[in-house]
């Protein structure tokens, strides 16, 4: 049975408030993330500066670089680009390592990661998830399961010696089957999301150890 | 209606929503994040007020619009108005403490999805006054903050043995880890669900004798 309600109501009219509704939202919308968004940029900045240091623990200072021209070159914290280099100095100002944000597709949405490259061991020594939605309880092991987060204390990432490709690529393994340094053990019930860091840290380094391996000299790293 | 009428309704407005007509105790709306974010009393507090904050102000916009909604497209409105909030949430949250942001994680963007919220625009808020509207997104949404919490210290304080952080049994406490996993999550529900209704037929019985 028709409701005569239901035909009372003219088409114009429920345009016109889902249309005046929809505006009225995409106007707040703006205006908090206009008003919000210093804020939360300030709020990155000190999560960032925070994870470098703990992805590197032997840092004290840190510069900023940039590639250009297939070399790094130092820039200001405040300039904003897509792929930094973070270069980690100790306490006596030489180069150790870098800390490099790398992101790519977890299980849910994008994972963004902030790992830490030794110069001198040649190696991934710390890894930290700075932005993740994956499944709670499940996905977000890669940041909580203690063995998962030892994966990093050594990984090996060393070069060929013309330094423009990785020796041995980093592989996730089965839990348990990790015989080598190059290997990440994935975890159990996770797999997707621990696969999915192994890529993001092989498709990273692939691409920008070698960059990093052609400034050193010019940096003065510590061999 | 008298005054004292009027502010007695209103009072039971509120109180329904905390005790009476609880979301999670007694109508078992929102389980999601009440199962999923509750293994830490800050987690189960931050999702607690970022749930009523968008209850609050999407009943009262739904409440002030509900002459000019019509029918036939009320629940794409209602979804639109609440998801506003719930991005609005999402960017204050961001701005107040990105922990609380990581911690939180999916179930922010999530609560468009809760049913209590689009439950309460729907059964209320597109029926009734904006005084009254408000109080009863105030009242539940408080209902809803006490039961998280109330999951959130249980499950905290066994599984982790710490209160808000704070250390509650001495060194020598071994924590129920199960506690604050997934199964824990129901575990904790099931236990509170049980005392919940021993306690609401006792005390309804003693009011029948």
């Amino acid at each position: 049975m028709s409701n005569p309600q239901q035909k009372s109501t003219s088409t114009i009219s429920m345009l016109r408030t889902l249309a005046g509704v929809a505006t009225l939202s995409g106007f707040l919308i703006v205006f908090v993330y206009e008003f919000t968004f210093p804020i939360i940029k300030k709020n990155r900045a000190e999560v960032l500066k925070k994870a470098i240091f703990q992805v590197m623990p032997a840092a004290k200072s840190y510069k900023k670089f940039a590639e250009k021209d297939g070399k790094l070159v130092e820039i200001s914290e405040d300039q904003e680009i897509a792929e930094a280099y973070y270069g980690c100095y100790d306490d006596t100002n030489n180069l150790i390592g870098f800390a490099l944000e790398a992101s790519g597709m977890g299980f849910v949405d994008i994972i963004k990661v902030l790992y830490g490259y030794s110069t001198n061991k040649e190696a991934v020594i710390g890894n930290m998830v700075l932005e993740t939605k994956e499944t709670p309880g499940l996905g977000d092991k890669i940041e909580k399961d203690a063995d998962f987060v030892r994966n990093f204390e050594e990984l090996d990432v060393k070069l060929t010696e013309d330094g423009s490709k990785l020796q041995n690529p980093i592989e996730v393994v089965k839990k348990g089957k990790k015989t080598e340094k190059w290997q990440i053990d994935a975890i159990t019930g996770a797999t997707i999301s621990s696969k999915a860091i192994g890529k993001i840290l092989l498709e990273s380094t692939q691409k920008r150890l070698p960059v990093i391996h052609k400034s050193l000299d010019v940096l003065g790293a510590s061999k | 209606m008298s005054d004292k009428q009027l502010k007695g309704q209103n009072f039971n407005t509120f109180m329904k929503g905390i005790w009476e007509e609880n979301p999670v105790f007694f109508q078992l709306l929102g389980m999601c994040p009440v199962l999923a974010v509750s293994n830490s009393v800050m987690n189960a507090l931050s999702m607690g007020m970022a749930t009523t904050f968008v209850l609050v102000l999407s009943s009262t916009l739904v409440s002030l619009l509900r002459k000019l909604i019509p029918k036939q497209v009320r629940i794409a409105t209602y979804i639109l108005i609440i998801a506003t909030f719930v991005t609005v949430a999402e960017y204050a949250i961001q701005a107040i403490s990105l922990e609380v942001y990581k911690n939180l994680g999916a179930f922010i963007s999530l609560i468009v999805v809760n049913c209590m919220i689009l439950g309460r625009a729907e059964a209320f808020a597109s029926k009734n006054k904006l005084g009254k509207s408000i109080l009863d997104a105030f009242g539940v949404g408080i209902g809803f903050t006490f039961a998280i919490f109330c999951m959130g210290a249980l499950r905290e304080i066994i599984g982790n043995g710490t209160f808000a952080e704070i250390p509650v049994f001495g060194e020598n406490y071994e924590p129920w880890v199960i506690m604050i996993l997934p199964g824990g999550g129901f575990f904790a529900l099931g236990v509170l669900l049980l005392f919940v209704n021993w306690y609401q037929q006792k005390t309804k019985k003693g009011a029948t004798k």
